[in-house]
């Protein structure tokens, strides 16, 4: 637990990549196989199953440091982070604390023994348990101990950075290590010594996805994509699919759908699954789910998608008003051989095999468009909207299968977003590096007379407009309900988003996707900003 | 005693800021006046232009930086006493930065203390904050959530001489970025020269000969700029004030580490949205715990809130300590996040 502390605040007092590594590197040499496990877990994003509501955590930290509810709330609105708040709270007791405090444990004893069996207590015990953990750790220690308990831990690490750290610390490729924690990586020693195994140990588990080859967006507002990509006959240019991007392996008997956030997902598409479970040969396929339009030949919107996402098991009726297929387009390995060094024009062919013995109703092959030059490529992103695609997708013919990000082979050229200029209305305080900040906002556009809130957005401005906003916002308050704030109806500002839907749950009768900040129009004032007659339009 | 009714109190606040009707002078005003007792000399509590200004004694040489070489400036030494129209006024030591003053008035048995801005932790390079007893304390409050709790300044300067020393085993200078008034030369009486050399900014530097004329152990430093570089490069530490980040000066010194010196750097938000390498957790703010104890040192019976988080202090003090308090509002809300942010001087 010391040792595990102590990575945390050197991760977080750094801001710099190299001691970051150097930390890291120094924790995994020392720390035990168990603890390590652990440490992996939380550092690449693995929760614990909630153990303790965040209501009653608050109650019970109130109480155990002698400050009321409403302080605890202020404190919370003020510092932007419940965990910190409370260990803060903690160290600053009204009466001291006189507890020894037991440094001893260590981060698996802890989780294990601790913190996991307070689900299965009583409310009361679980209050007696925690208020004891509390007391038996120093400042430091109950802030990581409430950050394993909320969940919410980010330090500032990235999973690419744990995965450098640990593939320096067993001498094998990024690459190779990346793939070792793919899947549902559980915690356990046995898991840990398995990432640290030598370059040439076997890579058995035949459930173990690859990692994704991500694509970089293409910008070009600058250049035309002539400049930037040299001749067209180099790409192999696709669809950019607007569904689940999602692994397929079909190895033997196993078969599983793994999504990009490596969770599995088969359940949710068990039409795919069973398809799959007939098709001749073994192959491990990336591609995407989608709702399909049989009639239209195009896919469905991602609302309806969201449908089937939505349950963790898809029943008849779902199925039938929602069908979906695996629209392939790549293939990783075929008949158990990895062919992701090969480069894409043969590992096309592969996927095109592949599909010819069993392609049908549930598995598709992404079709390669045929364009002889730039400004045919041009016309068909042009078409992107009517085709319910979110635009191209440019693979180098010469590249092999990448891991991660990697600028240069793999390009996604989506379509412009939709945009509306739209007031500020409502404004909360931010998490995290906006903790304290007025970051998080409601916008309207005019229904009449009256401005309906169609979209929150959190991302957008500038540091220092950021600060500029804030500053007004403190200024303008209209009325105050809790954190958030009614502010007067001035601002405007130009909002992106991906898509639109018809939603029930939402007052503007509409809901829009992936909405975010382009521009603070300063120039405008607020009647002239967009109507939502305007945004039904887009409908 | 009874303290007089709430409709004329001793002193009140008016759009030039606190006034004392009875004496006719105000206390850190913002706008032009004939007499100011100005409590210290940072830009939020002491304005140029007043036709008079009295402070504390050792206060008179950094004020007279601020508000200028001609204003008129009298010195009142720690705890003498001076008849104001009446009314007996008193400054004592407020551990804020040098010459840092609260300001007791006293009329007819009735006893007022306006804390200004203060600390009650140790810091060498003024004079120990001293609770004054009265019946009523105007307090601030920039750091007033019980959030707030400051760690020793022995252990803040532990933490910033060994994380000088790794910056100089890895070839870095390192730059600690504190208010040019104050906070800076509270640092510089914390580090450890035997370290390395250690280099100033100009608005750092200005206020050094008041200190040292003061008797305060500021360490020997030089001004940092073209011709001292190379003296400071990869082993020296450099004090600047915040406004000094991202410019043409700093980066003459690259490789660096960035680090700030301030309360705001308790809560990791504040720390993380600068990007800086380090934040060290010094204030020359009273904490959530020192307000407290001031009150309750102090004896007082009714309590002013002021700059700062004044609502939740305020009734702390009413339902857990079941005193009555008020609020003081203020043009200027302190230091805040922000400000610490944009690195304004004060």
């Amino acid at each position: 637990m010391q040792q595990f502390t102590d990575l945390y605040f050197a991760l977080d007092a750094s801001n710099r990549t190299t001691s970051k590594l150097a930390a890291l590197q120094k924790y995994f040499e020392e720390a035990d196989a168990a603890d390590a496990a652990w440490a992996v877990y939380f550092l690449i994003g693995g929760r614990l199953k909630r153990t303790v509501a965040s209501r009653e955590f608050r109650e019970w930290a109130g109480r155990a440091c002698g400050y009321p509810e409403w302080m605890v709330e202020e404190c919370y609105d003020h510092v932007g982070d419940l965990a910190e708040t409370l260990a803060l709270l903690l160290s600053n007791r009204v009466t001291p604390n006189e507890a020894q405090a037991e440094a001893t444990i260590s981060l698996s004893e802890l989780v294990e023994q601790r913190i996991l069996p307070l689900r299965d207590m009583e409310a009361e015990d679980r209050e007696a348990a925690l208020c004891g953990f509390w007391s038996s750790l120093d400042a430091r220690q109950c802030l990581v101990l409430n950050k394993l308990i909320t969940g919410g831990f980010r330090v500032g690490v990235s999973r690419t950075l744990v995965t450098r750290a640990l593939a320096e610390l067993a001498g094998v490729e990024v690459a190779v290590m990346a793939h070792r924690m793919m899947g549902d990586w559980q915690p356990s020693e046995a898991n840990y010594r398995f990432l640290l195994l030598p370059a040439d140990a076997g890579m058995e588990d035949p459930a173990r996805p690859y990692p994704f080859c991500l694509a970089y967006p293409l910008e070009t507002a600058v250049a035309g994509p002539a400049e930037l990509l040299g001749p067209v006959e180099d790409w192999q240019i696709e669809w950019k699919w607007d569904g689940i991007r999602a692994q397929l392996i079909k190895r033997g008997a196993e078969i599983l759908l793994w999504s990009r956030g490596e969770e599995m997902i088969g359940e949710a598409f068990p039409e795919i699954i069973e398809a799959a479970s007939r098709w001749e040969g073994d192959a491990v396929l990336d591609g995407e789910i989608l709702a399909w339009d049989s009639a239209a030949e195009k896919p469905g919107s991602f609302g309806q998608l969201q449908r089937r996402l939505g349950r963790k098991r898809a029943g008849p009726k779902l199925r039938r008003e929602v069908p979906v297929v695996f629209m392939a387009y790549d293939c990783m390995e075929l008949a158990g051989s990895d062919c992701r060094m090969e480069e894409t024009a043969i590992r096309l062919q592969h996927l095109e095999s592949f599909c010819r013995k069993n392609g049908g109703a549930w598995l598709r092959c992404s079709p390669g468009l045929e364009c002889s030059d730039w400004t045919g490529v041009v016309e068909a992103q042009a078409s992107s909207r009517e085709r319910r695609v979110e635009g191209l997708m440019l693979k180098r013919k010469s590249a092999p299968y990448g891991v991660g990000r990697k600028k240069g082979d793999w390009w996604k050229w989506k379509v412009e977003p939709y945009s509306v200029d739209a007031v500020l209305v409502y404004a909360q305080q931010g998490h995290g590096r906006r903790a304290g900040l007025y970051t998080d906002y409601t916008f309207s556009v005019w229904d009449g007379e009256a401005l309906v809130p169609f979209a929150k957005a959190y991302s957008g401005l500038s540091d220092a407009e950021i600060r500029r906003v804030d500053r007004w916002i403190r200024q303008h308050t209209r009325e105050k309900h809790g954190p958030v704030r009614v502010v007067d109806s001035e601002l405007v500002f130009e909002i992106a988003f991906e898509g639109i839907g018809e939603s029930k749950r939402h007052k503007s009768g509409i809901a829009v996707r992936f909405p975010r900040i382009l521009r603070w129009r300063e120039d405008k004032p607020a009647n002239e900003a967009d109507t939502l007659e305007t945004i039904r339009a887009l409908l | 005693m009874p303290l007089s009714s709430t409709t004329s109190p001793l002193v009140r606040p008016t759009k030039h800021g606190l006034y004392c009707a009875a004496g006719n002078f105000f206390i850190d005003p913002w706008r032009k006046v004939d007499r100011a007792v100005v409590t210290h000399a940072h830009s939020d509590h002491a304005r140029p232009g007043m036709g008079a200004y009295l402070c504390s004694s050792s206060g008179v040489g950094v004020l007279r930086e601020r508000v200028g070489q001609s204003a008129s400036i009298e010195g009142l030494a720690f705890g003498e006493r001076r008849n104001m129209g009446g009314i007996m006024v008193s400054l004592h030591p407020a551990g804020h930065l040098l010459g840092s003053a609260q300001v007791r008035l006293e009329y007819k048995g009735e006893v007022w203390v306006i804390t200004g801005d203060y600390k009650r932790d140790a810091d060498t390079s003024c004079e120990a904050f001293e609770p004054v007893p009265c019946q009523t304390i105007i307090t601030e409050s920039t750091f007033g959530l019980p959030v707030y709790r400051w760690p020793t300044s022995a252990q803040v300067f532990l933490q910033i001489n060994d994380w000088w020393r790794e910056n100089q085993r890895e070839g870095r200078i390192s730059v600690l970025f504190a208010y040019a008034l104050g906070k800076a030369q509270r640092v510089l009486c914390g580090l450890d020269p035997s370290i390395g050399p250690i280099g100033v900014h100009g608005a750092v530097d200005r206020m050094l000969p008041h200190y040292r004329d003061a008797g305060r152990p500021i360490p020997p430093t030089v001004r940092a700029s073209r011709e001292t570089k190379e003296q400071l490069r990869g082993m020296g530490l450099i004090v600047a004030p915040g406004s000094a980040r991202n410019t043409p000066w700093l980066r003459q010194f690259a490789p660096y580490s960035l680090a700030f010196a301030s309360g705001w750097m308790a809560v990791r938000g504040g720390r993380r949205r600068m990007a800086l390498d380090r934040g060290f957790v010094l204030s020359d703010h009273v904490d959530w715990k020192g307000i407290l104890e001031t009150v309750a040192d102090c004896r007082a019976e009714r309590v002013g809130v002021t700059h700062g988080y004044a609502g939740p202090l305020m009734r702390w003090l009413r339902e857990e300590k079941g005193l009555e308090a008020y609020e003081v509002p203020t043009r200027f809300v302190g230091e805040s996040v922000q400000d610490t942010e944009e690195a304004a001087e004060e």
